[in-house]
């Protein structure tokens, strides 16, 4: 392999050289049929599992058939995606903000080869390559992180879980019987670069050992006082330690006020917290984004803490599994899980999807902690 | 053959949902055909031990990845994340395994034609591992090694015209709801103000000049396709002021049972005859509507617009014509203080390209100005309004304090009067006083 210069010269960065540019712009990218119609749709209809059709004013109607997918793509499926946009739909694709592939057309006729032609293609390991669904009252992509793949925090994997966490609720990709839509989310770390705050079930990587101090490099890979400054919870202080015979210049850390945030991590490579035993996963529930019927809501704690279980995460799977059979059978139509959790009261919730209830779930973390005790009389047997 | 063992991924290829292993592996082939006969720029093999570490850590239930160090591109802040992995004499195709970020275009609509340039560039200079799309919106591309990064920003911008996204304390990549492209709820175009905003802070989104970061979302309606009510320092929401348009004639058809509630999302399951009066006027949260003689009006003035009537009956009912958005300020994630939603501070606002959305670039930059001047390192926005308060907010932005503000006013008494709101100021004379009040 011999290097291969695109033009840019080292010696002169700024040379012929082309910043601030922003991306392309969105038009360019239009299929026809969008461009002649936007902002001039009268209404959709979902017309099966992942096929929905939007009609405009001007008779126009747009096809969609949504496909399911991995966000962590190689190259051969961004172009296999091309082949199939380039047979289909004249060259144009979209994806939707949880990682589905949306392909569309403009007559009613093109729709069953398209879904026929995705539903066909499947890995060499079995699995399919596009799965049609993710419409309606029922169970869409996972929106994740990066994990074990590509990031230096996680507390658990992102495309592990989700791969098998999907392969469980896969029916409900591709069938519309619950009470309303469901959304599932994971970050790795509590971090949350997905936004699992707000899911109506989320997956989230926590860490349970404080971290471990490698006080031979301590202080000479991190700045001490950022190091301090990092810990929300004041936690770490400044400390001379005998290594081997010498004091060094590191750090201590009160482990009971450590809540395994992982900052320190971030900012001192010499304080790691991963561990086989302290990692693994919280489940939360009840969150939501849309404004419909009742405000948009934090998700909930429900489980403190499931083992990493790779490669499937046979009990993560399996409680969320209970969680969305509990809700199917006993919510109203058009009713979240939060909603339906909040309706019947947690205390049913956890009867009802046979959770356990322990100590770690109610919250102690600062002022807000407080307004969620029970400050009623009423409650549930 | 394998270059390495990969027993507990590969239990990860059977199942229904698309197997990113068996991915990984069909583009580990691909590479070591090499049938285009690139001059591959990067190891052949990095699919191979990206595999392999992936591997290694299923079996120690633990990341094999280190900090980044500080990599980038020539007078860019941002990105580009660095990665190295802790295992080089294993792993040597992925020591260096840098992620860049490309800023997608709104809407995420794209021709193949483009796609296909990406991937060639990719395949040629980088890994061909991606994700379509990161969380906030990005294309991710991950790993590629340190001199390549200045390659790959070259060619996307002078064959492509194609920029990085934003990492780092700046502006992020903003991102959209499909909205009117495709969506017959939208109340303004999130593609065109998503790409001119964009576009007027670039500055802003390659130079770390903030506190921390800072993100943009728009939805086109409070169904919050994005999320941006969850996820965005500032949150565009579509609504409207006027009334919500009722095509009596498509009622009567939803009543009557010809047209599916709910554009057929509920189909997968028998829930019965559709009951206008339960599923839509008593699932109002504010009760404003009204079933009568089979007719159905709204009392619009009470209508907090939440969209479920229309979401039921999209062919009934539409939202209004006199449209625009709603910002919201401060949502943040949990870590540190707690997660945050986003807060109300301006109810209503048009989205005017005609003056590029003047008054919208009005609140972000007085917005930016406080944050600039009172945040800490690492506050974000969100925090730093709970730390001064609301007011200082309102004030910095120039709004009068309204209602719509609260959810509710508070609850105790304990105000901060300032001194030039109390009638004679604060200075008083302790003498005067006691010619009243003997001691
Ligand atoms: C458990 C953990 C959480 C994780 C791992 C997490 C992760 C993330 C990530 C990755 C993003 C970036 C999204 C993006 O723009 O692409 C994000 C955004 C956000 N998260 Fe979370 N989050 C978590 C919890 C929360 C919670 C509890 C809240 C709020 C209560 C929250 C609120 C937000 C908000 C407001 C954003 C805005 C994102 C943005 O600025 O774009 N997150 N979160
Ligand atoms: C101490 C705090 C944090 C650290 C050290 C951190 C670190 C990182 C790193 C290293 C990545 C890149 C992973 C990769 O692609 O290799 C990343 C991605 C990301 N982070 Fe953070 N992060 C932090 C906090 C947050 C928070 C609070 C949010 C959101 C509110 C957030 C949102 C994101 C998002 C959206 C991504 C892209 C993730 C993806 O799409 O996979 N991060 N973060
Ligand atoms: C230094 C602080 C305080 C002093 C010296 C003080 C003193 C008094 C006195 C002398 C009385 C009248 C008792 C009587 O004659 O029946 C009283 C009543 C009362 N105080 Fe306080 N108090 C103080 C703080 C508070 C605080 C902080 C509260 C509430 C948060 C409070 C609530 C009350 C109430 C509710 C009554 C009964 C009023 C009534 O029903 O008559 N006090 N206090
Ligand atoms: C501006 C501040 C306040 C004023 C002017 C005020 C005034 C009053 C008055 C006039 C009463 C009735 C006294 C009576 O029955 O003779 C009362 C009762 C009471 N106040 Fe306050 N109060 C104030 C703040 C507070 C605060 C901050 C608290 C507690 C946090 C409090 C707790 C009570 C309680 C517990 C009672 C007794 C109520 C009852 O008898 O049921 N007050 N207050
Ligand atoms: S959630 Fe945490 S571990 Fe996962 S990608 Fe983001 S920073 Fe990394
Ligand atoms: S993990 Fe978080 S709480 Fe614990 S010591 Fe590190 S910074 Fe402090
Ligand atoms: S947020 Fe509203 S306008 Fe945007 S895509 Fe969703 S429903 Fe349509
Ligand atoms: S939009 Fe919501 S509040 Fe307004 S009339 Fe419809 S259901 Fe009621």
């Amino acid at each position: 392999m011999a290097f291969v210069s695109s033009g840019y010269n080292p010696d002169k960065p700024m040379e012929d050289r082309i910043s601030d540019i922003g991306p392309r712009k969105y038009d360019e990218f239009y299929p026809e049929v969008i461009k002649k119609n936007k902002g001039k749709w009268l209404y959709h209809e979902i017309l099966e599992p992942g096929i929905l059709v939007h009609v405009a004013e001007s008779g126009d109607k747009v096809y969609t058939v949504r496909a399911g997918g991995a966000r962590l793509m190689s190259t051969s499926m961004i172009e296999e995606i091309c082949d199939i946009a380039d047979k289909h739909c004249d060259g144009k694709v979209r994806f939707t903000t949880r990682n589905n592939i949306e392909f569309m057309v403009d007559s009613e006729d093109k729709v069953a080869p398209l879904k026929q032609d995705l539903a066909s293609r499947k890995f060499a390991g079995g699995s399919y390559k596009f799965p049609v669904g993710g419409t309606g009252a029922g169970i869409t992509n996972i929106v994740h992180t990066q994990g074990w793949i590509h990031c230096h925090t996680p507390a658990t994997d992102a495309s592990g879980p989700v791969k098998a966490t999907m392969d469980v609720l896969f029916d409900d990709f591709q069938n519309m019987r619950l009470p309303a839509h469901l959304r599932v989310s994971l970050a790795c770390c509590l971090n949350m670069c997905g936004a699992v705050h707000c899911s109506d079930i989320a997956i989230l990587g926590y860490h349970r050992k404080p971290p471990l101090l490698d006080h031979e490099y301590l202080d000479k890979m991190c700045e001490i006082p950022l190091a301090i400054a990092a810990c929300p919870t004041a936690a770490i202080k400044p400390s001379k330690v005998d290594f081997k015979g010498t004091e060094v210049k590191s750090v201590a850390v009160k482990n009971e006020r450590c809540m395994f945030c992982g900052n320190c991590y971030t900012m001192c490579p010499s304080m790691p917290l991963a561990d086989r035993e302290g990692d693994g996963i919280v489940i939360m529930a009840g969150g939501k984004v849309s404004n419909r019927i009742t405000a948009p809501k934090f998700s909930k704690v429900v489980v403190a803490f499931i083992p990493n279980e790779a490669p499937r995460w046979p009990k993560t799977t399996e409680v969320i599994k209970n969680m969305v059979e509990a809700y199917a059978e006993n919510a109203n139509k058009y009713e979240r899980l939060g909603e339906w959790a909040e309706r019947i009261g947690w205390e049913r919730f956890f009867d009802v999807c046979e959770l356990d209830f322990t100590h770690h779930l109610i919250d102690d973390f600062r002022d807000p902690a407080y307004y969620t005790w029970r400050q009623t009389s009423q409650f549930k047997f | 053959m394998a270059k390495h063992e990969t027993p507990l991924l590969d239990q990860l290829e059977s199942g229904p949902w698309p197997s990113f292993v068996s991915d990984l592996k069909q583009e580990a082939e691909k590479r070591a055909k090499n049938e285009k006969g690139l001059d591959l720029q990067i190891p052949v093999d990095v699919v191979e031990d990206l595999l392999g570490i992936l591997e290694l850590s299923y079996k120690h239930g633990k990341t094999h990845w280190k900090h980044g160090g500080i990599v980038g591109v020539f007078g860019y802040g941002g990105g580009v994340i660095g990665r190295y992995c802790d295992q080089p004499e294993m792993f040597p195709g992925v020591a260096h395994f840098h992620t860049i970020r490309v800023a997608q275009p709104a809407g995420k609509f794209y021709s193949t034609e483009y796609l296909r340039q990406l991937c060639n560039l990719w395949d040629f200079r980088g890994s061909g591992i991606t994700n379509m799309h990161g969380s906030t919106g990005d294309i991710i591309l991950i790993g590629t090694t340190t001199p390549q990064l200045e390659e790959v920003f070259y060619e996307m911008s002078h064959n492509m015209n194609q920029d990085l996204g934003g990492s780092g304390s700046n502006l992020r990549t903003p991102a959209d709801c499909i909205g009117q492209a495709r969506c017959e709820y939208a109340c303004y175009d999130t593609q065109a103000i998503c790409h001119d905003l964009t576009v007027e802070y670039q500055d802003e989104l390659h130079r770390p000049a903030f506190p921390y970061k800072f993100k943009f979302k728009f939805d086109g309606c409070p169904n919050c396709c994005v999320a941006s009510i969850a996820r965005s320092d500032m949150s565009f929401i579509g609504t409207w002021k006027d009334d919500i348009r009722i095509d009596a004639e498509a009622v009567k058809a939803y009543v009557g049972g010809e047209i599916k509630s709910n554009g057929g999302a509920h189909a997968g399951r028998d829930w019965g005859a559709f009951d206008i009066q339960k599923e839509v006027v008593g699932l109002c949260p504010t009760g404003c509507m009204k079933y009568e003689n089979g007719t159905l009006s709204i009392n619009n003035k009470e209508c907090t617009r939440c969209m479920h009537c229309i979401n039921v009956m999209p062919r009934a009912l539409r939202i209004g014509n006199d449209r625009g958005c709603s910002i919201l300020v401060g949502a943040k994630a949990p870590i540190l203080d707690g997660a945050q939603m986003g807060s109300l501070l301006v109810p209503f606002v048009e989205v005017n390209p005609e003056d590029e959305y003047q008054a919208i670039k009005d609140v972000i930059e007085s917005i930016w100005d406080w944050w600039m001047e009172e945040g800490k390192n690492r506050e974000r926005l969100g925090e730093l309004i709970k730390r001064q308060g609301f007011q200082r907010l309102l004030e910095a932005v120039g709004i009068e304090a309204m209602p719509q503000h609260v959810q509710e006013p508070r609850s105790n008494p304990y105000i901060f009067w300032k001194e030039d709101e109390v009638e004679g100021g604060w200075e008083r004379d302790i003498d005067e006083f006691r010619k009243d009040h003997k001691r």
